[in-house]
């Protein structure tokens, strides 16, 4: 039977760092699910960023309800937020480590809303800044999403070797 | 989620109408099974489960962590017969927001260990999970039935999908 966990597009940071990462032309024939695994760190100073990801370019009826660990305590949320948003380890984190999140998004050219999910992790081997996050998001809009851009918030840049794959997944 | 390089769509639901359950009965040759369900919402706010081989014996346990948007928490079903949980246990799910569960279970063709089960769902207005599912059975997963939880039903447009995966 057929192998549909195919990979769709990459991108891996260059040397001197990328404001953000875009996946364009997403297919709209021959997948019905997309998952997105971004492999990332920021450049900006300090320890928690955000990983945000718009979907067709827009920036609102983003909604999102999450829990997370730091280590030492659970805790939870909820926003209305600009694109989907995650952690993110920033410049002040322990070198040579990365934040990693995986988005799954079901039914990505339906009519619907679209209801995804998102792991996250942020591991430095630190008694602090630790998370782990698991969230749930709604883009409360019909459109069929055609492309996808990752960036961090504050304009911060991807640091090098930060990446992103794009995989689609067929259900028949 | 693990990504193999078998990740082999076995079957695929859509509902054109209202449906009490979802039922998967023909798979094998794989290690692992893992269930995408999308666009969920239930006409009546039920708590939906999953039961395996029809067994309505009291064998399925779940734990899980969730949050509410303000707090984290967690709890547990012991000796269910229900089935292992997959949604919201607090507040069923939502009749006009759509809602994604996806499950993965582990090795369910052996017949020497009881059957544990990995489990997200997600549904922005209420809550997010995280659930592990036991079912104390050795014996093979052959069926999985998806209920919608007492007298509700999948709305329709909610697609169910079966993937399986195996083992390099």
């Amino acid at each position: 039977m057929a192998n549909t966990y195919t990979l769709i597009a990459s991108s891996t940071v260059g040397a001197g760092g990328a404001s953000s990462i875009t996946f364009s032309g997403i297919p709209q024939t021959g997948y019905t699910d997309l998952v997105v695994k971004v492999s990332g760190r920021a450049s900006g100073s300090g320890y928690d960023f955000h990983l945000n990801a718009y979907l067709n370019n827009s920036t609102t009826a983003y909604t999102e309800r999450a829990v997370y660990g730091s280590g030492s305590s659970a805790f939870s949320y909820s926003a209305s937020i600009a694109g989907y948003s995650a952690s993110l380890m920033g410049a002040s984190g322990t070198a040579n480590t990365f934040g990693n999140a995986e988005i799954y998004i079901p039914n990505y050219t339906s009519s619907n809303y679209k209801s995804y999910s998102v792991d996250n992790v942020t591991e430095l081997n630190s008694a602090t800044n630790n998370r782990a996050d698991l969230l749930a998001g709604l883009w409360s809009n019909t459109a069929a999403i055609t492309s996808i851009v990752v960036t961090t918030d504050d304009g911060t840049a991807f640091v090098q070797y930060s990446t992103a794959y794009l995989y689609g997944i067929s259900n028949s | 989620m693990a990504a193999g390089s078998t990740y082999t769509p076995i079957s695929t639901t859509t509902l054109g109408s209202a449906q009490s359950s979802v039922t998967f009965s023909s798979f094998s040759g794989y290690t692992d099974l893992v269930i995408v369900c999308a666009n969920l919402k239930n006409a009546v706010q039920q708590t939906p489960f999953m039961q395996f081989n029809s067994d309505t014996g009291t064998n399925y346990s779940s734990t899980w962590i969730l949050g509410n948007g303000s707090s984290a928490s967690s709890s547990r079903l012991s000796n269910s017969s229900s089935g292992i949980l997959i949604g919201d246990y607090n507040i069923g799910m939502s009749s006009t927001v759509p809602s994604t569960a996806i499950i993965q279970i582990q090795n369910y063709s052996n017949t020497t260990t009881y059957k544990s089960t990995l489990g997200r769902y997600n549904l922005t207005t209420t809550e997010v999970y995280a659930i592990a599912g036991l079912w104390r059975s050795t014996s093979a997963i052959t069926s999985i039935a998806l209920n919608a939880g007492g007298s509700s039903n999948w709305s329709s447009g909610a697609t169910f999908t079966l993937y399986g995966i195996l083992a390099a």
